[in-house]
């Protein structure tokens, strides 16, 4: 990916690039993830499933991708 | 009707929902995802519950759980373990709405770390939230039957009182209050964490409760699939020992033969 054609943005606490305009299935695409398994909230505000094509991430955007795991 | 047609029929229900199993299982501790999956099977348990993490970025084709127990055939219950404000758990619980799809869901907003205690105060928070945004949570909480009361009138669908700490498997501590607790429910009530053994989980539902939580008991078990059946068989003989009504205790003997006859 040419940085210059990426934005900066925070996934699970972690910096990463992503392409400019990217929209949130794009990104899903990109880190390999399944979008029907995970959450998405952006900026503490949850991302609906069915908005996932349309939205998109911006420069400094916070993002936490989360599933579900064994818990008690 | 048979005995056995009896256990069938002997439903509960919890925010219109109806299952026959009172076992809820944990899904957390196992030493694999097989392994869990093979006791969740021989705990008969209709519902799991299950926590909300962070996706592994890093490494995303690492096995999930839903490869292993699927959603579809046993109802996962979200959890917000680990959440120590209202603000965490309703956050946590919103994602976990949007990943499932469920509204039914089990809160606990915890104290502190070194007793897991839960911190009744956000917790009736966190419950008044949840329920105006139209979920129907199952409250982890203390075995105070004035705090059940309060958050059955927040809305709360079941209550689910610890027997003891999380994770301790000392076993249920005060039946005095489970007990009060159960009377004076008009919702489900099911003791959530503390059984250690098949014993505990029998005497909570011999105290009336719907149903029992546990994860640590089986999962932390030298054989967790044993432990796992163990569980579920306790689980029935304690219901059926509360619908049976049991003997009243006296403090002498009683001689269960005949007196007369006697040579």
């Amino acid at each position: 990916m040419d940085l210059k054609e990426s934005i900066a943005i925070h996934v699970n606490g972690d910096l990463r690039h992503v392409t400019v305009g990217s929209s949130i299935a794009g990104m899903l695409a990109e880190l390999g993830l399944d979008p029907r398994k995970v959450a998405v909230e952006r900026n503490l505000e949850i991302v609906p499933r069915g908005t996932f094509d349309d939205v998109r991430v911006a420069e400094g955007d916070r993002l936490e991708i989360v599933h579900f795991v064994g818990g008690g | 009707m048979t005995a056995q047609q009896d256990i069938k029929a002997d439903t509960w229900t919890v925010a219109g929902r109806t299952f026959s199993s009172r076992l809820i299982v944990g899904t957390g501790k196992y030493k694999s995802l097989e392994e869990n999956a093979a006791a969740v099977e021989a705990s008969g348990a209709e519902i799991v519950t299950v926590a909300v993490r962070r996706v592994n970025i890093s490494d995303p084709n690492q096995p999930m759980l839903t490869d292993f127990i699927d959603p579809k055939k046993i109802a996962y219950l979200p959890n917000t373990a680990g959440c120590f404000t209202a603000e965490d758990a309703i956050r946590t619980l919103r994602l976990a709405r949007e990943a499932g799809g469920w509204n039914l869901v089990k809160l606990e907003v915890l104290g502190e770390a070194k007793t897991l205690y839960p911190d009744m105060r956000e917790t009736l928070r966190a419950t008044e939230v949840l329920v105006k945004e139209g979920f129907e949570p199952m409250v982890y909480c203390v075995d105070d039957p004035i705090a059940a009361k309060q958050l059955e009138e927040a809305g709360a669908v079941a209550i689910m009182p610890l027997g003891a700490p999380i994770g301790s498997g000392l076993g249920i501590q005060n039946r005095v209050t489970i007990r009060l607790i159960v009377e004076g429910a008009g919702v489900p009530v099911l003791v959530d964490a503390g059984v250690g053994t098949a014993s505990d989980a029998a005497q909570a539902m011999e105290l009336g409760c719907d149903g029992v939580l546990m994860n640590t008991a089986i999962a932390e078990a030298k054989d967790p699939v044993l432990m796992a059946r163990a569980m579920k068989a306790a689980v029935e003989a304690g219901r059926l020992a509360y619908l049976a009504g049991r003997m009243q205790k006296r403090r002498y003997a009683d001689p269960s033969s005949p007196l007369a006859g006697l040579i």
